[in-house]
């Protein structure tokens, strides 16, 4: 039973980290660059939500609402302000020094506004947790997060598939002037690309502090990090390889907290990441297409 | 009046200018082929008159609008297709996808299906093969696919770069034939092509360009014959 509930537990931890993925990965398929930045979008996000909820005391609806708008907002002018401007770069080094400039510049107008000390989160599930049989129990937060998880991946795989903006960011991610061609806006489509990916990282901002309730200027760093191995893992650029190795590495690392070292949990994390690029170079899920000429 | 004109285009790929002023003109019906050896700017000329890059100075008239600084995704809409050099198709995007996309900007889903059909009836092979990967086509079957894709946004004009490039020499002939349907039903051609007798053989008329300047310009009948021609890019 207690392998159960480390397992449940890795699961919500890892649904988390799949939500942070799928915005690492959409902006690496679309915009082909790393945005470093994406875990700080993820701890202004947990702070908008503790000002409003914690400081106005507000509901808890308003503010994930504020919240998601605030981190769409800044998302895209992030990209507008940093990263646009460096798109015709020749090198891409310069694109992923500067997402490291914004991560450090986001954390350091939080360290500023909020200070150092660490704010309790109060978590905004409203759900008590669920006790399955006698010694298994779910929290809600760990059932709030896997069902937000899998609708948003849901909604996000209908919406890259079924709609015209959807297609438009795959063909900008395969060739954007090719995509251009079909008259297809290509800045606008990066625009939105980088909208959703914040707005996620909002969502997962709101999961993670209710999961894990302290919130400090670098809460959003480490599991940015994990949420960019687990992108790397599950195949980067591949929305559903964000999802898996998202799951897989919170499984890793929860499972290795508890039977092997609560210490090497995440150097566990960081060797599998390495094994699985030496066996597989994309990922579990990267293609490598064949070309025909 | 001409359907596309070109006057004066300059073009700068940082200090190096690779197009030094050049002036052409398109008319309705026509087949125009751009030739000349590589490095003298076919390429260039093409991806600057449907937006992807911009004219350092110059201008480009297109049915009587300038569209020198219109963004390439809106050139689209206006009637301009244009058919990439490497047919540049969405290789994980099935076939029928990659038309698809090439109807992006149009709207009315009625219309969009008939050019589809029509798309069909003129690549046989596409419907075949329409629910296959584009990136598992035979060279030939891609350019037809870029070609489909072009036509899926109903162009009055179709920018085609390198159409014979890379492929076997019965495809070359194949493709030959489409563009010269294709003209005969309406539609004007920009052509870039290195096989220069091949495009001479279908071009009403031709420009010859040198390292960014055109050398000659003319009917492609004279063309073929002309000595100069001959020697430097026929291989006679």
């Amino acid at each position: 039973m207690a392998f159960l509930s480390y397992l449940i537990n890795g699961i919500s931890l890892g649904a988390v980290y799949a939500i942070i993925a799928l915005g690492y990965t959409m902006v690496y398929g679309i915009a082909k660059m790393l945005n470093f930045a994406h875990g700080d979008v993820i701890m202004i996000g947990s702070y908008v939500v503790f000002c409003v909820v914690s400081m106005l005391n507000l509901p808890v609806w308003l503010g994930i609402l504020i919240s998601v708008l605030v981190c769409t907002i800044l998302g895209v002018t992030i990209e507008a302000i940093a990263y646009r401007p460096l798109r015709q770069a020749t090198s891409s080094l310069t694109v992923l020094i500067t997402a490291i400039g914004v991560s450090y510049f986001l954390q350091n107008v939080a360290l500023l506004i909020f200070g150092a000390n660490t704010k309790a989160f109060s978590s905004v599930v409203p759900l008590d947790a669920v006790k399955i049989g006698d010694s298994l129990t779910v929290t809600g937060e760990s059932i709030v997060t896997i069902i937000a998880c899998i609708i948003i991946m849901i909604v996000l795989t209908l919406f890259v598939n079924k709609t015209k903006a959807g297609r438009a960011m795959l063909a900008v991610s395969e060739d954007k002037g090719a995509a251009q061609l079909m008259g297809i806006n290509v800045n606008k489509t990066i625009s939105l690309t980088f909208a959703i990916g914040s707005a996620l990282a909002a969502i997962a901002g709101v999961l993670l502090c209710s999961a894990y309730p302290s919130l400090t200027p670098y809460t959003g760093s480490m599991p940015g990090i994990k949420a960019f191995v687990a992108a790397v893992f599950g195949g980067i650029g591949s929305i559903p390889g964000a999802f898996i190795g998202g799951i897989i590495l919170g499984i890793i690392e929860n499972l290795s907290k508890a039977y092997i070292s609560s210490q090497l949990s995440d150097a566990i994390v960081f060797c599998v990441l390495i094994i699985v690029l030496v066996v597989k170079p994309t990922g579990l899920l990267g293609k490598k297409l064949q070309e025909k000429v | 009046m001409a359907m596309l004109e070109v006057s004066n285009l300059h073009v700068k790929y940082g200090m190096i200018e690779a197009i030094k002023g050049i002036d052409f003109t398109v008319n309705k019906g026509e087949v125009i082929a751009l030739i000349g050896a590589n490095g003298a700017g076919k390429t260039t000329i093409l991806h600057t008159v449907s937006g992807l890059i911009a004219p350092s100075e110059g201008s480009i008239v297109f049915e009587g609008t300038d569209i020198t600084k219109t963004p390439g995704h809106k050139i689209v809409s206006m009637g301009m297709a244009h058919v990439p050099e490497g047919r540049r198709v969405f290789q994980s995007l099935s076939v029928l996808d990659n038309l698809k996309m090439g109807a992006y900007t149009r709207t009315d889903k009625r219309e969009v299906a008939e050019t589809l059909e029509m798309v069909y009836s003129r690549f046989p092979r596409l419907a075949e093969r329409k629910n296959q990967p584009a990136g598992t086509l035979s060279g030939g079957e891609q350019q037809m696919l870029a070609m489909g894709r072009a036509l899926m946004s109903h162009p009055s004009i179709i920018l085609m770069d390198e159409p014979s490039m890379g492929l076997s020499p019965i495809f070359v002939n194949e493709i030959f034939d489409i563009i010269k349907a294709e003209s005969e039903r309406g539609t004007t051609v920009l052509l870039v092509e290195q096989n220069a007798k091949k495009a001479l053989s279908i071009a009403d008329r031709a420009y010859v360009l040198e390292t960014g300047k055109i050398a000659l310009s003319g009917d492609a009948k004279s063309l073929l014959n002309n000595e100069e021609v001959k020697k430097a890019y026929l291989g006679e």
